[in-house]
């Protein structure tokens, strides 16, 4: 439970000598009815663990797709106790871990304590909050250890090694490598810097590194494996699901692009 | 509560208000600016140069103007401090200046900015034309529809503007979008925002800007200060730069707020007046949100005052008591317009309008006292909403 399963996640894969493939969905989609489906699928395709996005209105990191995917969630009635619910339901039918997905004030509106423990309490193992860098995040650091969780803390390109040491010393149960500048969506040409930034990362921390945003396809997925420890894919993912005519094509078209995704990192 | 006027503290904070609530892509971009800034603001020549602009270009400073029929109709004396009368027809102009010869001086070559009502990208693409660099601006497509007359202007002075249609397509959307563009760009752009918002260093950095509006009222009153000095808040930056060289010089200080059909119905702007602590835009501030924390959407028929968060040093402001804040109505404001065309011949923004029919409404507590109103932005680009409400 919590961290401790994370970390024994990503000691089992790396004795694999694979990456671990999280894919992100957002909770509520295609309606809150269908949305375990979508993660029973993607985990029989063999997804590692999950990262479950609350909707939010004002997913500042976000690009359209995942922006398309939040309104819609919200609209069909997708509330952060109904996302909460959906993550209890993921962890207990699966078995895998989950990060909870969601932004600052979501958080500090409930109260970051409240927060932390209803998420632990659905059996959430960590939290990844893009608008909270390493300055603003103490107050969840506090909450996640009382709890046992995680915090995700993120490095981008543009990090120098003073913003990466604070990352490290933060004790983060994994950073979150940001593959591409720029807000999360699919691009043709994806990671250029990756194997750089990955590398400045290791030179500070032997915390795994997990790579996303802009990472869509297969090949992409590959890549970024071969250097870090674990792959976030999302807006590819959240796509299919938008773009799907039915709950059951949804679920078959996401399966399958999984199923892509899990060979690519091994 | 030991008030403090100067700077925020080292994490961006107006006592808890403010901060850096930013994704990591930009983190090292802000603490670049705000690096950049501080050596900027205490650099002779840079501000020198920055006061020379604001002379030779934007032509401060603006006046002070004794409303006298608008006194003698309401039954107090009224002052106007004449932001309509700078280079492209109001205050943005002072901030889009100073963080254009900022982006030059930092090697920027493209800037990007939000518009609600239009002037801020007006402003922004004119400091772009003036300095050499590129320009993008993000405004909400209600707000072009609204607001169709500056996007012409911003599209005359080479700027390329995009049509945000996420949310609302209000001013909310404009700067979400722009600041996700700046993720992308962070290496090469600027992003001019246009108000007292944003992640530190913005706030600070606007505020320092538009200072030069208060400043000027003190160079132009000398002793001889108003009792009252009355702006409107949207973002809160002309109020800002008025209230922040008068506080604490026993003035009374009043920020309005828009209540777009009424407070009650729920479709307003009034942050402070109705809003609850959170984050928005990368700052800790009021904002309209809901029981779940998620953000509502605001109403004004000012598309400048239509943002259901406000800049973090007015919560600042409001919780130490520095200023206080109210609302006025879009009818209300309707009419403000009318009676200051009508007295004085001169046809304010529909942001401003709500400062002057404050006055109005609140003339008979006024009375006896002299007060200064921020006539923050020109009308020209509100007569086509005007006339569809008339």
């Amino acid at each position: 439970m919590g961290r401790e399963r994370l970390s024994s996640l990503f000691a089992r894969t790396r004795a694999e000598g694979r990456a671990v493939l999280l894919p992100y969905m957002t909770a509520g989609l295609p309606d809150p009815g269908t949305s375990l489906a979508l993660f029973e699928a993607m985990a029989g395709a063999g997804a590692d663990g999950f990262e479950v996005g609350i909707p939010y209105t004002d997913p500042l990191m976000d690009g359209p797709v995942i922006q398309q995917g939040s309104e819609r969630a919200i609209e069909a009635g997708t509330s952060p106790d109904v996302a909460l619910e959906l993550v209890a339901a993921v962890v207990e039918s699966t078995g895998l871990p989950v990060l909870v997905m969601t932004y600052a004030n979501p958080i500090l509106h409930r109260g970051v304590d409240e927060f932390v423990a209803v998420a632990a309490e659905a059996g959430a193992d960590g939290v990844i909050v893009p608008d909270l860098p390493v300055e603003e995040s103490g107050p969840l650091r506090r909450a996640a250890d009382r709890h046992g969780l995680g915090v995700v803390q993120f490095v981008a390109p543009t990090s120098g090694t003073a913003r990466i040491e604070a990352v490290a010393a933060a004790d983060p149960c994994f950073v979150y490598a940001v593959a591409e500048m720029g807000v999360t969506g699919e691009r043709a040409e994806a990671g250029g810097r990756l194997d750089g930034l990955v590398g400045r990362i290791r030179a500070v921390t032997d915390v795994p590194v997990v790579a996303g945003v802009g990472i869509s396809t297969p090949s992409q997925a590959a890549a970024a494996a071969r250097v870090a420890d674990g792959v976030i894919v999302g807006s590819a993912l959240v796509r299919r699901v938008l773009e799907a005519d039915s709950p059951d094509a949804a679920t078959s078209e996401l399966a399958q692009a999984v199923a892509d995704l899990a060979a690519a990192v091994r | 509560m030991t008030i403090k006027l100067d700077r925020p503290d080292e994490r961006g904070r107006f006592g808890e208000f403010g901060g850096r609530f930013a994704p990591e892509t930009l983190m090292p971009a802000l603490e670049e600016l705000e690096t950049a800034f501080a050596e900027a603001w205490s650099d002779p020549e840079f501000r020198t140069e920055f006061s020379e602009i604001l002379t030779t270009y934007i032509g401060r400073p603006t006046p002070l103007h004794p409303a006298r029929s608008l006194s003698e109709h309401l039954g107090v004396e009224v002052l106007l401090k004449r932001e309509d009368l700078a280079h492209t027809g109001a205050h943005k102009i002072n901030n889009a200046i100073g963080q254009g010869l900022l982006a030059r001086r930092m090697g920027k070559p493209r800037v990007i900015a939000e518009t609600g009502a239009g002037q801020h990208g007006v402003a922004t693409a004119t400091a772009a034309a003036y300095f050499g660099l590129d320009c993008t601006v993000y405004m909400g497509e209600v707000d072009i529809e609204r607001q169709a007359l500056n996007v012409l202007r911003m599209e005359i002075l080479g700027a390329e503007v995009v049509a945000v249609r996420t949310g609302a397509g209000t001013l909310k959307d404009a700067v979400s979008e722009a600041m996700r563009d700046w993720v992308r760009t962070v290496e090469d752009t600027h992003y001019v925002i246009g108000s007292v918002v944003g992640p530190h260093p913005f706030p600070w950095m606007v505020r320092e800007f538009q200072r030069v509006i208060g400043e000027e009222v003190l160079g132009q009153m000398g002793d001889d200060l108003p009792d009252v000095v009355v702006a409107c808040v949207g973002g809160g930056s002309n109020a800002m730069g008025i209230f922040h060289p008068l506080a604490e010089r026993g003035i009374e200080l009043v920020g309005i707020e828009a209540a777009g059909e009424g407070i009650d119905t729920g479709r307003h702007g009034a942050s402070i007046g109705a809003g609850t602590p959170g984050v928005l835009h990368g700052s800790a501030t009021y904002l309209l949100q809901d029981e779940q924390g998620r953000v509502r959407e605001a109403h004004s028929i000012s598309a400048g005052l239509d943002y259901p968060g406000v800049g973090p040093e007015h919560a600042y402001f409001h919780q130490t008591g520095l200023a206080r804040y109210e609302s006025v109505t879009d009818d209300e404001a309707l009419e403000g317009v009318e009676l200051l065309a009508r007295t004085e011949g001169i046809i304010p923004a529909l942001e401003s309008a709500h400062a002057i029919a404050w006055v109005a409404r609140e003339r008979r507590r006024l009375e006896g006292r002299r007060v200064l109103v921020n006539l923050s932005g020109r009308g020209d680009k509100d007569v086509e909403e005007i006339g569809k409400r008339r």
